[in-house]
């Protein structure tokens, strides 16, 4: 970052996401609703609303997991499509973002431009785009184009594919006429009449989940928003600085791309019943059963017979990538296998005890006002822009943080106390796109 | 369908078609004028290739906004990915709790394939051929999930039976999905599939797929015939024949006041333009012509089509409609919620259920 500080606090920026289907949703509770019906979305969207949050953020699935050859059951699993939901909502609410995770890989850019700025239309300009894409064969099961990219053709496609859209959106004239476009690249070679006037943020913003030095340097050319995991304030700050820096390269300045990870919040009354609750959460995210399927995909082999109460396998782990379809694979698996025993080894934890503690990503526990003021550092010191909150429960689950820690954050000038525009640049502080005429 | 008093009941739909409208402010108003007359279902007609949004989108919004009327949108199989269009299509019936419909189309320009530049345009009845496999693969993910393949079983730690998800391993000429769905299996089970059966290269799909069939003819015995036809066609498919509408597709033109027919137009029935079979004349005589073919048997009900959709679609309801539910042919309230309960067709059962209880 170059010059001097503001002295103006920066402004907070909130999300949330619907819960997914992944162990984090912890569908066993009482509490857990229908992660389908749209009463659902319905609910946390209209929380979120109340909330003020600048937007709403759905994940994507496309096909079902598997392991072992058979179709994951212990999750919830099944979901609708993001856009349509999206779309639905937009009917419910007046100035929520409405974002969409939707795949650049198995999906062509005419029409995911074309749904995309009816989305802006319709919603009056509060439409987003999750760019995600697929190395997948396993995915690509499902679609005509099938087969997979391998990982540099998947960002130079989804690069292309961003830049085609915004072709597509700047494509009619400012008086409402449209004119024709021809995009010829290395991915797309297409040509026609878009069917949309430009869409009332200009284009939708794009968000990039990702956090691979190509996932980053894309984000940084093209993304408005980055989705990170990167929770602690350390790991925070090195993250947004790199990003940050990285901004110039694209003649970008460091207010164009929002940082914003996911994060989980638990409040209680007090400090010890937070921690409890939060305790509590995860030992019901990772059952055991959870715990040794965890396992068996770091491991690659069948773990079945051990203990999850056990200590970890004292064999070495394989790497097999058909074990477990379907789903985002973690890095290394020899070098987590050795870090996971060691971890275990050091404090004598078993096969649950930890996936439990080697899985938690960043959360806020504590009460209210504790949380309030670690979310405000956060921001202040440079380690976030904003958070993208991932609660456990569908539909309640964010009921508590918008009732009282929303308000706290208010009071410390934190956060904003009412939406100052309508759409959803507007709400994350960003211009809209110059129109490439 | 045969009612208790041995008469058909009668099946009316409109088009919310308007030219180059991107805010969802005068659809959401045309679809609740359609619900106050307890129409069966809206449609929105869509191409790739011409101004306007994506009718799917549309008609999404609008389920929050309605409570009863079916929304069938406009979504063609020639370009898109059938995995994303039965995902699409299951969500709005998610979305609208059970009101659903596809109108299933094809993009036969080579305007339209430029647009995505993987193929050339092709011949329709190729392309009807793909939109067949398409309805066939669609209806088996809808199918993939069983209705009851969610358990939340916290005794065993399983969400879900996995026995009651299935891969539909699909392989056609122009594709091939493994599937199951991503979307559990929505509320009607199989949303509602219309195909405008007019054109020669359409019917067979229609005759094997559809739930409700479009004939565009200014004849009422064309219309009819076409009706015996696709019956037939559909019993050799081995459909049962009464799970399947017929409805006469008109353009209407109702501004030249209540009842003057248009001199020269057979006493005010459809004639036939370049368009397409365009009624013109006053909401009483539109009256008149939907009891006399809906009475013979022609037709199961109409598709109309305002010409000014404002306009027409306000005399469509508040003239034609109310004059048929005064007169007792035409419902004054929906009895039941989903666009099956409307048309009267059954909610099917899962073909993996129905598999596995045979064997």
């Amino acid at each position: 970052m170059t010059g001097p500080k503001p002295r103006q606090p920066k402004p907070m920026h909130l999300a949330a996401h619907f819960p997914g289907v992944n162990n984090t949703t912890v569908w066993a509770d009482p509490r857990s609703g229908s992660q389908i019906d749209f009463g659902s979305f319905e609910h946390l969207a209209r929380t979120a609303e109340r909330g003020l949050f600048d937007f709403f953020f759905l994940a994507e699935g496309l096909r079902l997991r598997e392991h072992k050859g058979r179709i994951h059951d212990l999750d919830v699993v099944g979901r609708p499509e993001s856009l349509t939901v999206l779309n639905a909502l937009a009917a419910v609410t007046d100035r929520l973002g409405l974002a969409a995770t939707v795949n650049a890989t198995f999906n062509e850019p005419y029409e995911l431009a074309r749904r995309l700025a009816t989305l802006d239309h319709l919603s009056g300009g509060r439409a987003a785009w999750n760019v995600v894409t697929s190395s997948d064969a396993f995915t690509g099961e499902n679609f005509r184009r099938g087969g997979y990219l391998d990982r540099a053709e998947r960002y130079t496609r989804a690069a292309e594919f961003v830049a085609t859209a915004r072709e597509l959106w700047d494509s009619w004239a400012p008086d409402g006429t449209p004119r024709p476009f021809a995009h010829h690249g290395r991915h797309f070679d297409i040509a026609g009449e878009f069917t949309l006037p430009r869409s009332p943020q200009g284009h939708p913003v794009v968000i990039q989940a990702g956090d691979s030095d190509e996932g980053r340097e894309f984000a940084a050319s093209s993304a408005d928003v980055i989705f990170t995991r990167h929770g602690t304030l350390d790991a925070g700050r090195a993250f947004y600085a790199d990003v940050k820096r990285r901004l110039a390269r694209y003649g970008r300045s460091p207010g164009d791309l929002k940082i914003m990870p996911g994060v989980t919040v638990v409040l209680g009354d007090t400090a010890t019943e937070a921690r409890e609750r939060a305790e509590e959460i995860r030992w019901q995210q990772v059952s055991p059963q959870t715990a040794l399927l965890t396992l068996e995909q770091i491991w690659g082999v069948d773990l079945s017979g051990y203990d999850p109460d056990g200590p970890l396998p004292d064999v070495d782990p394989v790497a097999d990538p058909q074990l477990s379809q379907g789903r985002t694979r973690q890095g290394d698996s020899v070098a987590t296998a050795e870090k996971w025993r060691a971890l275990a080894q050091e404090r004598g934890l078993s096969i649950r005890q930890t996936v439990i503690e080697a899985g938690a990503r960043q959360s806020f526990v504590g009460t209210p006002e504790q949380v309030a003021a670690e979310l405000t550092e956060f921001v202040g010191r440079d380690a976030a822009d904003g958070f993208i909150l991932v609660p456990h429960l569908t539909p309640g689950g964010l009921d508590e943080f918008v009732d009282r820690v929303v308000p706290l954050l208010q009071e410390r000038g934190a956060f904003r106390t009412a939406y100052e525009g309508t759409t959803l640049r507007s709400h994350l502080g960003l211009s809209d796109p110059v129109w490439k005429a | 369908m045969t009612s208790p008093h041995g008469r058909r009941r009668l099946h009316l739909a409109t088009a919310l078609d308007r030219r180059s409208v991107y805010d969802a402010d005068a659809y959401v108003s045309a679809a609740r004028l359609a619900e106050r007359g307890a129409l069966d279902f809206v449609t929105l007609d869509d191409s790739l290739a011409r101004p306007g949004p994506d009718a799917l989108a549309v008609l999404s919004r609008l389920a929050p906004a309605t409570r009863r009327v079916g929304l069938v949108p406009t979504v063609t199989t020639t370009h898109t990915e059938p995995f994303h269009v039965q995902a699409a299509v299951a969500t709005l019936d998610w979305v609208s709790r059970g009101r659903a419909g596809w109108r299933i189309e094809v993009s036969t320009t080579e305007g339209e394939a430029r647009l995505f530049g993987r193929r050339h345009a092709a011949p329709a009845d190729a392309l009807w051929q793909e939109a067949g496999e398409v309805a066939d693969v669609a209806a088996r993910l809808w199918d993939s999930w069983e209705d009851d393949a969610e358990i939340r079983d916290a005794a065993t730690g399983r969400f879900v039976d996995r026995d009651k998800l299935h891969h539909v391993d699909f392989t056609g000429a122009a594709f091939s999905v493994k599937g199951p769905s991503i979307v559990p299996r929505p509320p009607q089970g199989h949303p509602v599939r219309v195909v405008d059966a007019t054109g020669r290269a359409a019917r067979a799909v229609a005759a094997r797929y559809a739930d409700v069939a479009l004939v565009r003819t200014a004849l009422p015995a064309r219309a009819a015939a076409a009706r015996a036809e696709l019956r037939a066609a559909a019993e050799a498919y081995g459909r049962d024949p009464d799970e399947l509408r017929v409805l006469a597709a008109l353009d209407v033109d109702l501004g030249d006041g209540e009842y003057a027919a248009e001199p020269g137009h057979g006493g005010g029935g459809p004639r036939a333009t370049p368009h397409g079979p365009l009624y013109r004349g006053g909401p009483v005589d539109l009256a008149e012509l939907i009891v006399s073919w809906h009475r013979d048997g022609t037709v199961d009900g109409f598709h109309l089509t305002p010409v000014e959709p404002r306009r027409d679609l306000e005399r469509l309801v508040n003239g034609t409609v109310s004059l048929l539910q005064h007169r007792g042919l035409f419902r004054t309230f929906y009895p039941g919620s989903t666009l099956r309960d409307h048309l009267g067709l059954t909610r099917p059962a899962s073909q993996y259920t129905v598999a596995q209880g045979a064997s």
